[in-house]
């Protein structure tokens, strides 16, 4: 049971916020001393692990070629798409950017969007156009709700898009991971089973975000009754 | 015939180019550090099959000892915005063709070189794709952007040191992995979580491995932390072993619970607290609590997909 140590420690670290790659070190070997293993075996079994799961951090070879598409206005041309968007309601606007950010994620652009890079400078301002011109002015309060579900659609956007790129870390983690155990699957394998979540993701979502274009609608009729 | 070693021979060399830039980095207070750091990569890259186990995990110290104290990272080599906004006017929708050449590469790769066995290594079809993919995407992009690779290296690493020592840590939680394995944790958790699940359920144990790794996300901030532990857990021992569920449906889909707990949790600071930050927002959770309606019920969908995919559909 004190082989359990482990998990305890990656718990609690990253809880606590030590630094990740100490937490993960540190973890391993308490796990391997609880289990009985010498501080030597270890760290040569740690070293074994880690050169045989190089392939998790080939990944980061298509920076180049993001970097070279980002010099070229990659994020400059994002941000034309998205402003193409504007004039829709709210629920229809981010329901486009939803859409637009799982398939860029989709083809291994993470970084094009972001909360930085397009929901603050374009997503939330349009966003709070369109529900002030669905339910005329709104209270601070409401504002603030509205540049939310930009955040929000963001967020379902990347984590539900960006499995199906195979060459991102969780599809290599994963893959990596299960060979430890012994198991040998390719990322292609891996990535496909993203599609069906993908779609579940931009139904939810979408669902939620219509519901709030009917709420805004029903906020315009009160006022006009007041 | 092609094999990983030369996709390794190209990661090692992509990390020795980030390395050499990054020492020449002037505007990096501690470039001496991420040259070291990229350094080690492109050298495990290279040689990892030659320093032994106990020299690989010697590495391993060493770029947890640097990545710990500290990578920096400079703004110097940005293209001015102008510069960008003009090109992208020129350049168009051809910047998203471009993209699409790496995934479309890997895709075509993966399918075409199954029929050619002794020109690739089909096993590695997928990694040696995607390989490929990068080189075309940057031919691509010299003939029709006319962009000199050596601009593709340097904006490459101005990216990769704005991930800083992150990168390495899917690698670090794979690698723990074995450890785990190596020490019967999965069996240990596996004694307990037996104890909570019914007898002999199946969907119990989905259930749980599912809504596990949502909480473990929650409680650490980090679907890839969490991964390991609920493999070792309920996955390999339970929904592998004794179920015999599809391991790729079952790694796939249950991470993707994990996303639905980033969702919900503070942990995350980077996706939920910051852009609340951002946007200017006076309630700090407003993001997350704009979330916690799709994170639940994609939860429930996530567990029932796996369910049926990893055992029922089979």
């Amino acid at each position: 049971m004190w082989v359990l140590l482990g998990i305890a420690i990656i718990v609690a670290g990253f809880m606590l916020r030590f630094n990740p790659l100490l937490v993960i070190v540190v973890a391993a070997l308490v796990t391997g001393l609880a289990a009985g293993l010498s501080p030597v075996a270890i760290v040569a079994a740690f070293g074994k692990a880690f050169n045989d799961t190089r392939y998790v951090s080939v990944v980061w070879i298509v920076l180049p070629v993001i970097g070279m598409l980002e010099a070229y206005g990659l994020r400059e041309r994002a941000r034309t798409l998205i402003d193409g968007l504007r004039g829709a309601t709210v629920g229809r606007l981010l329901a486009g950017y939803l859409l637009l950010r799982q398939a860029t994620a989709a083809i291994g652009l993470t970084s094009v969007a972001g909360h930085p890079q397009t929901v603050r400078p374009l997503v939330a301002p349009m966003a709070v156009a369109a529900a002030e011109a669905q339910a005329g002015d709104l209270s601070e309060a409401e504002r603030d709700e509205i540049k939310a579900w930009g955040a929000a659609t963001d967020n379902v956007g990347l984590f539900f898009g960006e499995d199906i790129f195979l060459a991102i870390g969780s599809i290599l983690l994963m893959k990596g991971l299960l060979e430890q155990y012994g198991i040998v699957v390719e990322p292609f394998q891996l990535s496909v089973w993203a599609i069906p979540t993908a779609i579940a993701a931009f139904a939810v979502h979408g669902f939620r975000l219509w519901l709030l274009d009917r709420r805004l609608a029903r906020t315009k009729g009160r006022e006009t009754v007041a | 015939m092609i094999t990983l070693q030369w996709v390794y021979g190209l990661a090692g060399a992509v990390f020795a180019a980030f390395a050499l830039l990054g020492l020449r980095d002037a505007g990096n207070p501690r470039r001496f550090r991420n040259g070291a750091f990229w350094g080690l990569m492109a050298a495990s890259m290279w040689g990892g099959d030659r320093f032994g186990d106990f020299g690989n995990g010697l590495l391993v110290l060493a770029l947890v000892g640097i990545g710990a104290l500290g990578l920096g990272r400079s703004d110097e080599g940005d293209v001015a915005p102008d510069t960008r906004a003009e090109r992208a006017a020129r350049h168009g929708n051809r910047l998203f063709l471009i993209a699409l050449v790496i995934p479309l590469t890997a895709l075509a790769g993966t399918l075409l070189f199954k029929q050619l066995p002794t020109l690739v290594d089909s096993k590695q079809a997928t990694l040696i794709s995607l390989a490929l993919g990068v080189l075309l995407a940057l031919a691509a992009g010299g003939a029709l952007l006319r962009a000199p690779l050596a601009l593709s290296l340097h904006q490459g690493r101005r990216l990769m040191d704005q991930v800083g020592w992150a990168a390495i840590l899917p690698q670090m939680l794979a690698s723990l992995g074995a450890v785990f394995a190596l020490a019967g944790v999965g069996e240990a958790v596996g004694g307990i979580v037996r104890l909570g699940i019914p007898a002999g359920s199946l969907f119990g144990a989905v259930v749980a491995f599912g809504v596990g790794m949502a909480l473990f996300t929650i409680v650490m901030g980090n679907a890839f932390a969490a991964f390991p532990v609920m493999f070792a857990a309920i996955g390999m021992p339970l929904l592998i072993t004794t179920y015999h569920g599809d391991p790729a449906v079952i790694s796939a889909i249950g991470m993707l619970a994990g996303f639905c707990g980033t969702l919900m949790t503070p942990m995350a600071a980077n996706f939920n607290l910051v852009p609340a930050a951002l946007l200017e927002l006076r309630d700090e959770y407003g993001v997350i609590r704009r979330q916690i309606g799709t994170a639940l019920p994609l939860l429930a969908i996530n567990i029932a997909l796996l369910y049926w995919f990893a055992f029922a559909a089979r």
